[in-house]
């Protein structure tokens, strides 16, 4: 099947199985290998890209849901003026160990804060309880959400 | 090549047996090749790769950058930015001005590349720092060549070389081409910067990589793109051991978008049986990695489940309790005359503690691209132990070194797990067999049941206490893993010296082995993971039976301050474990967790203290827990206080891995366990596997004592006092003692 999708502000065209989860098409058709695979189930956090500008597991969306739902990843987040304060905030920081996790979390950090720019720590464990870090940078990842929210 | 991760380098100083040679770069810059010696301490011959541009460790270009290599694996310790750090201090460079590249895999020239053990500090500190310095020493000599004037008048900063009596400076840049033609000065005798002067070391600089990682950059293992590729699933036999019948291959190859499927037989592909190396499955390749996973659920495979059909984790558990039931098998360590002494004591104390296997978890799956092409093959894969990987593929396929080329890249975690490196020898027998480029990708189900398990272990213990309470009779009988009577490896062993030995006058450990062909291997810390929560959350059993406070306990069971030498005929002030360091960082962890003042804590609340000697680090560790009356834990802060030695390379690095390795620990001691059902693993995500989540991770304070031993690792040592300080604060919030993990809380229900 032929689907037409807006990924990071760019229509892209890709010829795939209607079940293909979103998160192989980014990888593999489109080469964003930004977000990650973890789990394949849900349960990581690892894969998480925005549809809609909702913060979105991908490896559990079969690319035949999304029609005309624009999706953000990783590699086009810096468009998003929160977005890129997280980045900018994850490198002054510190904030990766490995790294692997780190796309994810900037993605569910920027959906956070897009509903709330002033986030407590029981708003910060909600929202973020879904992204694993098996590295537990988790001391620094909630330092970084506060950076940005607290606008240093 | 089995891993043997329990032992730990001491820091020789091996830069006696470093060689260095200096080369002019084709663009006119200064190279620096040195040829490192390998983890024995024997010299490297380097001849293979001599003067080669790719192995040059330091390149400076004549615009001044200074081009780095890093050579081992970066799996998230930090390794990447700590390592050029070094040489970048003694170089007197500015960081800014530093480029990092990968080091190939070659130990002919650069010496062990592998990430385990927290042995990169130890083993690479003195050395990196004189090829620094060596260099900065032949920037000095091209000024003062060319001002005509003493080298020692000269002096450095930034890439610079000043010449402060005439006001005359040169940049490194300007100097290199003349750099590379001065004598290399001799490694071993070469003047190092004195610490209190350095400008790098000793900073918070930020992960090197930290731009790429947050904009998504290609850099991970599972990320690598070759033309041509295909991708690749590997269905193994869930019982460990078990070999393929047959197989519906035919219908599979069937399949839209799959290339091709077959057998592996190990009878062929691993006939001299190596625990790494490939064992019976079925492959199944195709034009995309999902479309290759998707195929499996078509996979009708007949397997031969063998022997090990019958094992299961209440199995093991009741083979232990009867071998506890009667006398070790081996005598590990005997000190003093222990049945005669607990015969005496005035008090008796009893406990048997258990901890189950576990899986590394690390967050990207094992993966690997291969390349097989005219007798050769590249690979490119998250290894944390390349070189004995290219041997594994060497010999599975039946070349030669040479012919194995493995192109490290970043690790998404490692955590021991990446040490072996059957991923390797799967993805190049796979590439082989369909004649082109593949990357082999396990998925998490693979990944949690075929991992190189954290042995299980149970304990056994009987000390006696006299009547002032102090401990004078010790005994563990230790049941491990392993085949034939013996452990399985390293990681399933307990030191004869290990705590409280040599400071009980009647000590005595023994140890039995169930037999058992689950994988078992290195994790974060291995042994001490395990040994950390048995032995001190005892050691607190025994103070409150003694009615003592535990770190009193503790601090007098250490005693005054010195070197408890493993061998005595060999004292070894690195390697020996040191009383008085263990003393200075409880007291450390004692003062800034206000421990004294734990008895005005809420009802429902504790702290615990534990402390913990590996991989030549000091940690003492304070948890504060709530224990609510349904049994819910929360951790409410960990304060962590370690001695590594005289220097932290770099404070940022330091933190994050101290942080990572206490609630590493907490997770596992929370939620984690691989239970064995059938012959196989019955876990298969993280919805029965719990990793730690954000909002379970506690504020956890970091200090470290700085001391007069040289700078070692701390990828691990961190990790082992944080279980055991948890399961002690429990008791004190609950009266209930945690003996088996992971904490069931069913048990702290009030």
């Amino acid at each position: 099947m032929v689907y037409i999708i807006e990924v990071n502000g760019s229509k892209r065209t890709v010829d795939v199985d209607p079940d293909m989860p979103l998160l192989w098409v980014l990888r593999d058709e489109l080469d964003l290998k930004g977000s990650k695979f973890g789990c394949g189930g849900g349960f990581c956090g690892a894969c998480t890209v925005h549809v809609d500008g909702q913060p979105t597991r991908s490896c559990q969306v079969p690319i035949s849901t999304i029609g005309s739902a624009p999706i953000a990843t990783i590699e086009g987040i810096a468009a998003n003026p929160i977005g890129a304060k997280l980045q900018a905030a994850w490198m002054e920081l510190d904030v990766p160990q490995c790294g692997y996790c780190q796309a994810g979390q900037i993605m569910s950090a920027t959906g956070l804060l897009t509903s709330k720019p002033r986030p407590t720590d029981q708003d910060i464990d909600a929202a973020m309880s879904g992204n694993v870090c098996r590295c537990c940078s988790y001391t620094r990842i909630r330092a970084g959400i506060k950076h940005v929210a607290e606008g240093k | 090549m089995a891993t043997d991760l329990g032992k730990t380098n001491a820091n020789l100083d091996f830069s006696r047996r470093a060689l260095l040679r200096a080369s002019l770069t084709f663009g006119g810059g200064l190279a620096l090749h040195a040829i490192l010696p390998n983890v024995a301490g024997a010299a490297n011959d380097g001849a293979a790769t001599e003067g080669s541009a790719l192995t040059a460790f330091v390149r400076i270009a004549p615009d001044g950058v200074v081009t780095i290599l890093s050579k081992n694996p970066e799996i998230g310790q930090g390794i990447r930015t700590m390592l050029p750090m070094i040489i970048a201090e003694e170089l007197d460079v500015a960081w800014k001005d530093v480029r990092i590249e990968q080091a190939p895999l070659n130990e002919g020239v650069f010496g062990r590349q592998h990430a385990g053990g927290s042995n990169s500090t130890p083993e690479n500190y003195m050395p990196l720092r004189r090829v620094g310095a060596a260099g900065r020493r032949m920037l000095i000599a091209a000024a003062a060549q060319e001002w005509s004037v003493a080298a020692d008048e000269c002096d450095t900063d930034a890439g610079v070389v000043q010449h402060r009596k005439s006001g005359r400076s040169l940049s490194y840049g300007a100097l290199a081409a003349k750099a590379a033609q001065q004598e290399v000065p001799d490694l071993a005798s070469v003047k190092l910067k004195d610490p209190k002067t350095f400008k790098i070391i000793g900073k918070r600089i930020p992960g090197v990589e930290n731009a790429k990682i947050v904009t998504g950059q290609p850099i991970f293992g599972i990320d690598v793109t070759v033309p041509g590729m295909l991708h690749a699933v590997f269905e193994k036999c869930p019982v460990f051991g078990g070999k393929v019948s047959s197989a519906n291959i035919d219908a599979i190859k069937a399949l839209p978008g799959v290339h091709d499927a077959f057998i592996i037989h190990a009878t062929e592909a691993n006939p001299s049986k190596d625990p790494e190396g490939i064992v019976d499955g079925v492959v199944i390749v195709a034009k995309s990695w999902w479309t290759a996973n998707k195929a499996r659920e078509k996979l009708a495979i007949v397997w031969d489940e063998g022997p090990s059909s019958t094992h299961s984790s209440e199995g093991y558990a009741a083979q232990a309790e009867k071998m506890l039931s009667g006398a070790p098998s081996t005598l590990l360590r005997n000190d003093g005359d222990p049945d005669t002494a607990l015969k005496g004591a005035a008090k008796i104390v009893e406990a048997s503690y258990s901890y189950p296997f576990l899986s590394h978890l690390v967050l990207e799956p094992q993966n690997c691209t291969a390349h097989f092409s005219n007798g050769k093959i590249d690979l490119w894969a998250p290894a944390q132990n390349p070189g004995p990987g290219q041997k594994l593929v060497a010999k599975t396929l039946g070349l030669e070194e040479k012919d194995v080329i493995v192109h490290v890249t970043r690790g998404g975690g490692g955590f021991g797990r990446r040490l072996q490196s059957d991923f390797m020898a799967e993805a190049a027998w796979i590439s082989r067999k369909i004649g082109a480029p593949v990357k082999l990708l396990w998925n998490r189900r693979d990944d949690m049941q075929h991992d190189f398990y954290r042995p299980a272990g149970f304990h056994k213990f009987k000390a006696g206490l006299d009547d002032k309470g102090a401990l004078v009779a010790f005994t563990d009988h230790f049941i491990t893993f392993g085949k034939g009577g013996k452990p399985a490896n390293s990681s399933a062993t307990m030191p004869a010296t290990e705590f409280p030995a040599q400071l009980v006058p009647h000590l005595r450990f023994g140890q039995s082995v169930i037999e058992s062909s689950v994988p078992t291997g290195p994790m974060r810390a291995p042994r001490s993971n395990a040994l950390g929560f048995v032995f001190q959350s005892f050691m607190d059993e025994l103070a409150h039976a003694a009615v003592r406070d535990p770190l009193e306990f503790s601090l007098a069971l250490l005693g005054e301050a010195r070197s408890l030498p493993t061998d005595p005929a060999k004292p070894d002030p690195q390697r020996d474990f040191n009383t008085g360091r263990m003393r200075n960082v409880l007291l450390h962890v004692a003062e800034i967790s206000a421990w004294k003042d734990r008895g005005q804590l809420p009802r429902g609340t504790g702290k615990g203290v534990a402390f913990y000697f590996s991989h030549l680090g000091y940690f003492a560790e304070v948890v504060q827990a709530t224990v609510s009356d349904t049994g819910a834990i929360k951790i409410d802060h960990v304060w962590v206080v370690g001695d590594i030695g005289s220097q932290i390379i770099n404070p940022a690095g330091a933190e994050h891995q101290a942080q990572g390795a206490a609630l590493d620990g907490l997770g596992a001691a929370l939620g984690q366990a691989v239970t064995i059902e059938k012959g196989r693993v019955t876990q298969a995500n993280f919805d029965s596997v719990l990793p730690l989540r954000i909002d379970q991770a506690p504020r956890v304070d970091v200090e470290f004592i700085t001391s007069n031993f040289p700078p070692t690792g701390l990828g691990e040592p961190a990790l082992p006092p944080v279980a055991p300080a948890l399961c002690n604060a429990i008791f004190a919030a609950t009266g209930k003692r945690i003996r088996q993990l992971p904490i069931d809380t069913r048990l702290l229900k009030a």
